[in-house]
């Protein structure tokens, strides 16, 4: 854990975080231009709680949950200075155990080094991981995410052990970022699944369901012949398909889409991960199946614990199934907030124009709507990205890159605008902002 | 929303008995797809119609039938007091420019190989209006009407973002002056911030030009936002149709309810209780005899001496028909047939698994149980006819046998199909209330 006070980390010391995501920046390198796609997100996600990410279509919210999966490719890449740390400790135990030869002992590292001097023999700036002060910065920051030569280590490594020797740890992360290969198969698809927006993409079509899901069983957890279809049928009776043992021979065009959607989370659920992300899972479902498919998230987090992920563009779902809201604008987190909050006072002038287009919620004859589309994000930020469509931009907009600020004590609710916090906001954001670095 | 008070409710368009079937294209016919299953119902001239529905309620194909662009099976459609469903060659043709189309994706209804201006520029040609000038300078007009530039004659459609060229496909259903236009999901591919801004488009346009709309959505905030009445469809049939916001208030047909309570509300803080919908709409080539929502509807009918059974139990009996239903319609191969007869893995559950997966921790009262066992024991029979039939003869009702009616409900035009609205039923409102 990074000893830091940013805002994210206060409110993790609440719950333990199962994923940290800090400071993730994924660029795609074109012959054109550089595409900033996510651009310096950070977020945490506790057992058992379902966070959610907004916004519109072209503001990173997939590109997110890729590199968190692990499934950036070429021309695209997760930038250095970015970390998704992975906390389960039973998880790091057993990949301890798994790749002894990438476990590191950080404690033992961070006995002869400081932090804030480090900055002095690389290139990095305590903005690129996100931080103000160099003194915010832990030796693990610099392991993990990408500085790691300077300090003699393999760039293979990519499991950390913070407490405990690396036989048996007790506490630690694995970086998600730094995950290669064998280790990278290891944990994608079995403590991290992933539901795709449409079912039809992610099931084969010359496959039955039954064999799709025997396959994760038998890749993850080496099951194979009838304990795997006893196995396969239990968990699409688990995600509520009736009479399972006909629909395991059935093929994917057999089922409707909300029953493919269901047989999607089934595989996803196979190898019982601690994490699940879902993006955008019920934007191709009606809203009757829509509603199945919500009920059946809910249930499955409040059984087994999952963290969740949600992604999606409908501000009504996540008001029916977020616990904490990420708004996101052009790569960036632009406000975020337990959901209650943030329906009740958004902060941010994008998120506030985001509810009110949303017909129904307001009275009226017109629709409230933002002017303009979302720019693509290809140098680094020296303005407000949200400046050009926002209607209460002013001049300082154009010049300074806002950074989060909290907007009330407990460092909850958070939102990156000029306009906060009350108390010479400009002067804020050009101290704290990342301006020197770019 | 768009009231606009008509003193006069002239009809512009008038439906009755509306049918449109895909036939099977196989040597001995088959059975049809009935998508559009006998429907009536009139469109006022000015006001936009909201049709909603799930996916594959047939909801696309009446709006196509509308103008034509399918055949109807049967029934007629009276545009102005003229059948359209029987025009053809020139007739046809000029009756076309009166009613136009803006599909859902612009992505694919826009020809990528044409510039905007050839775009919106093709039914005035094909329809030969005026001077190749006099086309050019309609086009550049229509741009404006829409909210883009005239300098965007000789871009490309590629060049434009989702909103942009939602509003090329809309200039091009102006170019002829229609005066209904049918509107087939046309904000459902845009952003919630796009997609305001186009709503806003069509309202202005309607205003300006006293265009009827009518509107298909399955999004109900944005149909509740627009629509001077809406009608609920589900499996070809009006379920429900009557003014938005009285239908939205207080709906009358159980599928209304089910449908406008599935929507999520964009606030944390409602407590609404969500009626949750067993399984997904049957097959329309295989609808219900009855009524065609009896195979989800949560307020049922049911034969008096269950009417007290417990709802949840009640629910896996609905599960355990619609699983039979499925049965006998699929096909089992010859090595199905093999596999069964060589007692290997069979493709089929036994009715034990079934019931394991149902009814397992439930507590089944005798009589419910001796049913149970004798579909069990047409199932062993592999004769699945048989074990649907004695469970519909004894669990089934007036819901699955006949045909309901449109009954009028609420304080003015408005029509729900349900049994439980005759008297001598209580009424869906309170039977939901008291289920749920």
């Amino acid at each position: 854990m990074t000893s830091t006070d940013t805002v994210a980390d206060r409110r993790a010391a609440t719950a333990e975080p199962i994923l940290s995501v800090r400071n993730l920046r994924t660029a795609f390198f074109t012959d054109k231009e550089v595409i900033r796609a996510v651009d310096g997100v950070s977020f945490d996600v506790a057992p058992g709680e379902t966070v959610g990410v907004v916004g519109e279509s072209g503001s990173g919210k997939s590109v997110t949950a890729r590199s968190i999966m692990g499934l950036i490719q070429s021309p695209g890449r997760v930038l250095d200075g970015s970390s998704i740390r992975f906390h389960h400790t039973e998880t790091v135990r057993e990949f301890a155990e798994r790749f002894p030869d990438r476990t590191v002992d950080l404690q033992r590292i961070a006995g002869d080094l400081d932090p804030a001097t480090l900055f002095e023999s690389i290139e990095a700036t305590p903005a690129t991981f996100g931080y103000d002060d160099p003194e915010q910065a832990t030796v693990a920051d610099f392991v993990a995410t990408g500085y790691d030569d300077a300090l003699g280590i393999d760039p293979d490594d990519s499991v950390f052990v913070t407490d405990g020797s690396t036989k048996s740890p007790t506490r630690g992360f694995l970086e998600v970022t730094r995950l290669g290969g064998e280790a990278r198969r290891a944990i994608r698809g079995d403590k991290i699944a992933m539901v795709f927006q449409d079912p039809l993409t992610s099931l084969n079509p010359v496959y039955t369901v039954g064999n799709q899901i025997k396959e994760a069983l038998r890749l993850h957890r080496s099951l194979t012949g009838a304990a795997a279809t006893t196995e396969a049928i239990e968990l699409l009776e688990a995600v509520g398909i009736p009479d399972a043992t006909r629909r395991l021979r059935e093929y994917p065009h057999q089922f409707s889409g909300g029953m493919r959607q269901r047989a999607v989370i089934a595989m996803a659920l196979a190898c019982d991960p601690e994490l699940l992300i879902c993006d955008e899972p019920t934007t191709a479902l009606d809203v009757t199946i829509q509603a199945q498919i919500l009920d059946l998230l809910e249930e499955l987090r409040a059984e087994r614990g999952l963290g969740i992920v949600f992604i999606t563009h409908d501000m009504g779902v996540i008001a029916e199934t977020a616990d904490r809201v990420n708004v996101m604008y052009a790569g960036e987190v632009v406000e975020t907030a337990g959901v209650e909050r943030l329906f009740a006072t958004p902060k941010h002038p994008y998120t506030q124009g985001l509810l009110a287009s949303i017909p129904g919620r307001q009275g009226g004859e017109r629709l409230r709507t933002i002017e303009g589309t979302v720019p693509t994000p290809n140098a680094p930020a020296t303005d407000c990205r949200f400046a050009p469509r926002c209607p209460e931009a002013f001049k300082a907009c154009e010049r300074v890159h806002p950074v989060s600020v909290p907007i009330d004590d407990d460092g909850d609710h958070t939102a990156a605008c000029l306009l906060y916090p009350d108390a010479e906001p400009v002067d804020y954001h050009t101290h704290h902002g990342d301006g020197e670095r770019r | 929303m768009s009231s606009k008070v008509h003193a006069d409710l002239e009809t512009l368009v008038s439906v009755r008995n509306l049918r449109t079937y895909y036939e099977d294209d196989g040597l001995f016919g088959g059975r049809p797809v009935k998508a559009v299953d006998g429907v009536s119902f009139d469109i006022n001239r000015g006001e936009t119609l909201g049709l909603v529905g799930e996916s594959g309620c047939g909801k696309t194909t009446l709006g196509r039938t509308l103008i034509r662009l399918e055949r109807a099976t049967g029934g007629e459609v009276r545009f102005d007091g003229v059948d359209i469903t029987t025009l053809s060659g020139e007739e046809l043709k000029s009756w076309r420019r009166d009613a136009q189309m803006v599909f859902q994706d612009p992505d694919s209804s826009l020809n990528d190989r044409l510039t905007v201006g050839e775009i919106i520029r093709e039914p005035l040609d094909v329809h030969e209006w005026r001077t190749p000038a006099e086309r050019r300078a309609r086009v550049r007009e229509l741009l404006e009407m829409v909210g883009l530039r005239p300098e965007h004659y000789y871009r490309y459609p590629h060049q434009f973002s989702g909103g942009q060229r939602q509003r090329i496909g809309i200039a091009r259903t102006l170019t002829l002056e229609p005066e209904f236009i049918v509107l087939d999901e046309p904000v459902s591919a845009l952003d919630v911030s796009v997609q305001a801004e186009v709503i806003n488009l069509l309202e202005d346009l309607q205003e300006e030009f006293g265009l009827t709309y009518l509107f298909i959505a399955h999004d109900l905030s944005v149909v509740r936002h627009i629509c001077d009445r809406v009608a609920v469809m589900y499996l070809g049939n009006i379920m429900e149709i009557g003014p938005t916001e009285e239908l939205f208030a207080d709906p009358a047909n159980p599928y209304t309810h089910a449908l406008l309570s599935a929507i999520p509300e964009p606030d944390p803080t409602s407590d609404r209780d969500r009626i949750t919908l067993h399984g997904s709409p049957p097959n329309p080539r295989y609808p219900p005899s009855g009524c065609p929502f009896s195979t989800r509807c949560p307020a049922r009918i049911r034969p008096v001496e269950y009417e007290d059974l417990d709802d949840e139990l009640w629910s896996q009996l609905s599960t355990l028909r619609e699983i039979l239903r499925e049965r006998q319609r699929t096909d089992r191969t010859v090595t199905d047939r093999i596999r069964s007869l060589l007692g290997k893995e069979p493709r089929f559950g036994t009715a034990e698994e079934i019931y394991g997966e149902l009814f397992d921790g439930r507590t089944v009262p005798d009589d419910v149980r001796s049913v149970l066992d004798d579909v069990a024991a047409a199932l062993a029979d592999d004769d699945v006819d048989v074990a649907l039939e004695r469970l519909v003869a004894e669990f089934g009702g007036v819901c699955d046998g006949t045909q309901p009616e449109h009954h009028e409900v609420g304080e003015t035009t408005r029509t729900s199909l349900c049994h439980r609205h005759e008297p001598a039923y209580r009424s869906p409102d309170r039977t939901l209330d008291e289920r749920h």
